[in-house]
């Protein structure tokens, strides 16, 4: 399904600011699995889920989604096979435009949009019956304007926007990070719902070490660019959090042993 | 009475120039300077067609697309070669300013002796009259030929207005409200939002330079400096609209918009019957602008203020 080869992505390179954010990294996604991505901060995992929706073009490799290769497609033309949800509750919605308006617009995601009326009536009927379903009492609402809504009722009209045409994966970044604990546990019971239901292929960042271990079907961790784990099947549904938080230790111990070792290189040769 | 219904008519004619205007700056939040030019750029063409013969319509019609290329042209400075929004406007307000000289051939055209969509709505009006040249309005004397003209350029803002408000609603006007709203969205949405912008920015110069043309056509001249200033009078016009009905609807907005053209027509109406020089004009709509622009801060401030208190 997604076929991640060989990507490497460096910023600003040539500076004193270079970032080398993704180094080789390969990943291969098979239809309707659900991989977690987690890693520590500057650790690549946000900008490899960029990669892939092609916020930016990658240095080197290549990714090829459903059949198609997509290295070179600008961001807007991959949208026809992704769905996204981003970290900041006010990345996913217009907030002057009402509920019915934004999801409109995302009724054609990927689509041509010509000058027909935004507002058709089967779609009205069908907003009216999804938006009843998210259990927050937005169906009386659709006329209102998003940017009234709280965080979490954007986060949920989000994820209901991206999968509103069936998208061949859906990109999540860390989308409950930004929200209160109840909302982030409403978000995540719909995440489960919706990725269950339309047997979403799912490439999930996520902060949380417990939704690390209890979502998804495999986890994947990233270390400066590049995966250092790769947790699948019973090893996988075996994962606790304590096990994840020992994996970030070990990393944090290997790193503070190379500083000692370099500082060590340096006096001796410098 | 003949003034007051005059200051109407320019105030129609002007808020198609405010429509603009709120597409560029309030949809898609691009100070838009094109305006300046593509005013005049309306203008001069409509006039050098007129001159030559072509019936007004058709004439009004090729200023808006003249406007249309116009506005193309900042856009295309902008999204394909990522100048900044002000500098693309004033580089193309500049060419502007020569090629109409060379539309126009010289720094104005008369349009004394010519048919124009003016003298044509006078003449449907005379004919509805049966010849009768002023008419009985609550006691007040009001000629018909101004009252034909008043009516004709309301019509057309109507129908203008319209439209507008049609095409927003739209998909491909509702992807352009939400380009301006939220570019991050509107991409993982797959629109491509340079094009939207290319867009939206051709459109709004359509609108002002439409506007230029019914301007000449109303005073019967075009001229090399009539657009100067004109994107301050447009964004005044928005923000008294704005003060008058809110943000809220769109519908309203665009209504909005048009009344604050006309209020402020009338405002300036009052205040160079009051002894204003006219060469204050500019300054005053400046300033004016600028404490409309920094009031809600103010306000805000306050609020946040008291609310701490």
């Amino acid at each position: 399904m997604l076929d991640i080869r060989a990507v490497s992505k460096t910023f600003n390179p040539g500076t004193p600011n270079e970032v080398h954010s993704l180094r080789g990294v390969n990943l291969e996604l098979t239809a309707g699995s659900w991989v977690i991505l987690i890693g520590t901060n500057g650790s690549g995992k946000s900008t490899l889920l960029n990669a892939v929706a092609g916020t930016f073009l990658v240095d080197e490799g290549s990714i090829r989604l459903a059949g198609r290769d997509v290295t070179r497609w600008p961001e807007h033309s991959r949208a026809e096979l992704i769905g996204r949800v981003f970290q900041n509750p006010f990345s996913g919605t217009s907030p002057s435009l009402t509920i019915q308006d934004n999801l409109s617009l995302a009724a054609l995601r990927g689509r041509g949009r010509g000058l027909g009326w935004g507002l058709k009536g089967s779609l009205l009927a069908r907003m009216r019956d999804e938006v009843s379903r998210l259990n927050m009492g937005l169906e009386d609402r659709l006329q209102n304007a998003i940017g009234s809504l709280s965080g979490g009722q954007r986060q949920a009209l989000t994820l209901l926007m991206s999968t509103w045409l069936r998208p061949e994966l859906l990109l999540l970044d860390e989308h409950t990070a930004a929200l209160d604990p109840k909302s982030a546990d409403q978000v995540i019971a719909l995440t489960e719902q919706v990725v269950a239901r339309d047997k979403l292929t799912t490439l999930m960042v996520t902060h949380s070490m417990h939704q690390a271990a209890s979502l998804g079907d495999r986890l994947i961790m990233v270390h400066r660019g590049q995966i250092i784990h790769d947790f699948q099947g019973a090893e996988k549904r075996r994962l606790r959090p304590d096990d994840l938080l020992a994996r970030f230790e070990e990393v944090r111990r290997a790193e503070q042993l190379d500083e000692s070792a370099a500082e060590m290189l340096a006096e001796n040769y410098v | 009475m003949s003034l007051l219904v005059g200051t109407f008519t320019i105030g129609f004619i002007l808020s198609l120039l405010a429509l603009g205007v709120f597409i560029s700056f309030r949809i898609f939040a691009f100070p838009d300077i094109t305006a300046d030019g593509s005013v005049t750029l309306g203008a001069s063409v409509a006039a050098t067609l007129l001159v030559h013969g072509v019936t007004p319509p058709i004439a009004s019609l090729a200023a808006f697309g003249a406007g249309m290329l116009a506005g193309a042209c900042t856009g295309t400075l902008h999204t394909r070669f990522k100048i900044n929004p002000l500098l693309s406007g004033i580089l193309v307000m500049t060419a502007l300013y020569s090629v109409n000289l060379h539309v126009m051939g010289s720094s104005n055209v008369p349009l004394l002796s010519v048919k124009t969509l003016a003298t044509q709505s006078e003449g449907i009006g005379l004919k509805l009259m049966r010849g009768a040249t002023s008419f009985d309005l609550v006691g007040w004397d009001v000629s018909v030929r101004d009252a034909s003209v008043l009516g004709a350029i309301f019509l057309s803002v109507l129908l203008t207005g319209t439209l507008l408000y049609w095409f927003l609603r739209t998909n491909l006007g509702m992807a352009m409200r939400a380009t301006g709203d939220n570019v991050q969205m509107i991409r993982a949405l797959g629109v491509n939002d340079g094009n939207m912008i290319l867009f939206g920015l051709a459109i709004s110069n359509g609108f002002v330079a439409l506007s230029g043309a019914l301007l000449a056509q109303y005073q019967g001249f075009a001229d090399v400096g009539m657009g100067i200033g004109m994107v301050v009078w447009g964004l005044a016009s928005v923000i008294i609209g704005e003060a008058l009905v809110g943000t809220n609807q769109l519908g309203l907005t665009i209504v909005g918009t048009v009344m604050g053209s006309v209020l402020f027509r009338l405002m300036v109406a009052v205040a160079l019957r009051w002894g204003l020089s006219p060469n204050d004009l500019k300054l005053i709509t400046a300033a004016f602008v600028f404490v409309a622009l920094i009031v809600p801060q103010f306000i805000r401030k306050g609020r946040i203020r008291s609310a701490h208190a």
